[in-house]
């Protein structure tokens, strides 16, 4: 009886007929698709993204110059040149990062004391030509202060599981 | 003077004309179809499909077909040049003339040839020359194993498809495809020979090339196939080709098995020009609903191996529609059903 029921369930495609009633019914539920430009996933607060230099509220640099990123750095992306600021405090005179070596990998914001180079939630930031990607101290520090109030958030959100 | 315009140049305008107002409309049907099945399987995958170009993407076979024409046609240095352009030109040549004898009501259709069916049966039989040429002339290992491939399973195929047609006219008595539709008046005839009605459908499958039966273009061992080295125009004829036929064979489920025009226990509420429009509807209506049977089956099976392709279709397909061809002849005979003219 068991084979009869299997030869007639073979005879009549059932087990095919049955997959296409899945894709069928498939079709009429709700798409998964983000829309990519005109609609975004949700970011967790610990993305890691385009760099950023940040500042004190008082506009002051936070970095130090301590180059403790600079030696944690895997890929060797990132180069710092410092000396002494007239009024005596130790400051980068260049803070460079090639994003074409870098791994994201965070390092650099986990290494930071002051929590002067972090990795903002940008990731779109492609551009055209590579020099476009060699970012220089000054192309940072503007990165800061277009994302500040995105990453303030971010890190008070994810200080708690730090 | 007037005898040549009555006589010769005044059907050749009209005929001219009969042939634009199906080759046009079936070229749409073409472009458009590609976009259908790009959202049948989007949405059967949880996905949206093209929806970026014009309102819900209508626009997309277009921008696809601009773009198309303005690429580069690359032959390539090894390729026999002249049998390269030839295969797509044979392809699609072949796709549209097909359609020369699909009636689309009662005696409208292009030519109403006594042996319609036979017809149809040769030009399908040819289409696989312009796959062979191809493949042989791209002069390109994987092109040519997608050619051999594609010509092993058409001629697979074509025997059990013959053996359905056969059993097809038994029943209408006639190869003329009108007669065969009115032939149905009584009975659609994928009731009574509903075996042989999947066996067709699942054989025009393997005779288009359509998944499951895709190995001649099996994109995962011999990347496209016999395609492989074709771009642009070239390329868009072989696709041209391909939805055609798909278009074609949905074409001939619907007349063969599914009543062609004929509404359900022949339900006319209209006459004149209203009931021809009714019968349109009806046929477009099934055939667009076999597309889409072939579009669902592309999106919920996948590719069959290739021993299991020739297994299906020696060992299963041609038992099957020989015994039911025998059977169908022997209650004919029995019950003094066999239609005569």
């Amino acid at each position: 009886m068991n084979a009869l029921s299997r030869r007639a369930r073979s005879l009549l495609l059932w087990e095919l007929l049955a997959g296409m009633a899945l894709t069928l019914r498939y079709m009429f539920r709700r798409p998964v698709t983000v829309n990519y430009p005109y609609e975004k996933g949700p970011l967790s607060p610990r993305f890691r993204g385009e760099h950023a230099l940040r500042r004190y509220p008082n506009g002051e640099e936070r970095c130090i110059a301590c180059k403790l990123c600079e030696a944690i750095c895997p890929a060797l992306a990132i180069t710092i040149e410092a000396e002494p600021r007239d009024d005596g405090s130790r400051r980068t005179t260049r803070y460079d990062i090639d994003m074409t070596k870098c791994i994201y990998c965070g390092y650099c914001q986990e290494a930071c004391p002051v929590d002067a180079i972090v990795e903002g939630p940008n990731f779109e930031f492609a551009a055209e030509t590579r020099e476009e990607l060699f970012y220089d101290k000054e192309k940072l520090l503007a990165n800061g202060d277009r994302w500040e109030a995105e990453i303030a958030k971010a890190l008070s959100l994810a200080a708690p599981y730090r | 003077m007037a005898e040549f315009w009555h006589g010769y140049l005044l059907p050749l305008l009209i005929t001219i004309g009969e042939i634009l107002c199906v080759v046009v409309p079936l070229l749409v049907a073409i472009a458009y179809y590609t976009y259908a099945e790009r959202k049948v399987l989007a949405y059967s995958q949880l996905r949206k499909g093209p929806n970026v170009v014009g309102p819900l993407g209508l626009l997309q076979p277009i921008a696809d077909a601009i773009k198309m024409l303005f690429k580069e046609t690359i032959v390539p240095s090894s390729a026999n040049r002249v049998l390269f352009i030839a295969a797509p030109i044979v392809s699609t040549a072949l796709a549209l003339v097909a359609w020369a004898v699909i009636p689309f009501d009662t005696g409208v259709v292009i030519s109403n040839i006594n042996v319609g069916i036979l017809y149809l049966f040769a030009i399908s039989s040819l289409g696989v020359y312009g796959i062979i040429i191809a493949g042989w002339a791209s002069n390109s290992r994987y092109a040519f194993l997608g050619a051999l491939r594609s010509a092993a399973q058409m001629v697979s195929y074509e025997v059990s498809i013959g053996f359905v047609l056969v059993t097809v006219l038994l029943c209408a008595g006639s190869l003329n495809l009108t007669d065969i539709v009115m032939a149905q008046r009584t009975v659609w005839f994928f009731i009574p020979l509903f075996p042989m009605f999947v066996v067709f459908f699942i054989s025009g499958l393997a005779e288009t090339n359509r998944a499951p039966f895709d190995l001649p273009e099996g994109e995962s061992e011999i990347v496209a196939g016999f395609h492989v080295e074709y771009s642009a125009m070239t390329w868009l004829l072989f696709f041209m080709a391909e939805y055609g036929n798909m278009i074609l064979v949905s074409a001939m489920t619907t007349i063969l098995f599914l009543g062609g025009w004929l509404a359900p226990f022949n339900i006319e509420p209209f006459s004149g020009f209203l009931g021809h429009v009714w019968a349109l509807l009806w046929l477009l209506g099934k055939i667009l609903f076999v597309m889409f049977c072939i579009l669902w089956v592309r999106a919920t099976f996948p590719r069959f191996r290739y021993d299991q392709l020739m297994r299906l279709g020696w060992k299963v397909f041609l038992p099957l529609s020989l015994f039911w061809l025998v059977l169908t002849a022997g209650v004919l005979v029995a019950t003094g059903w066999v239609p005569s003219h």
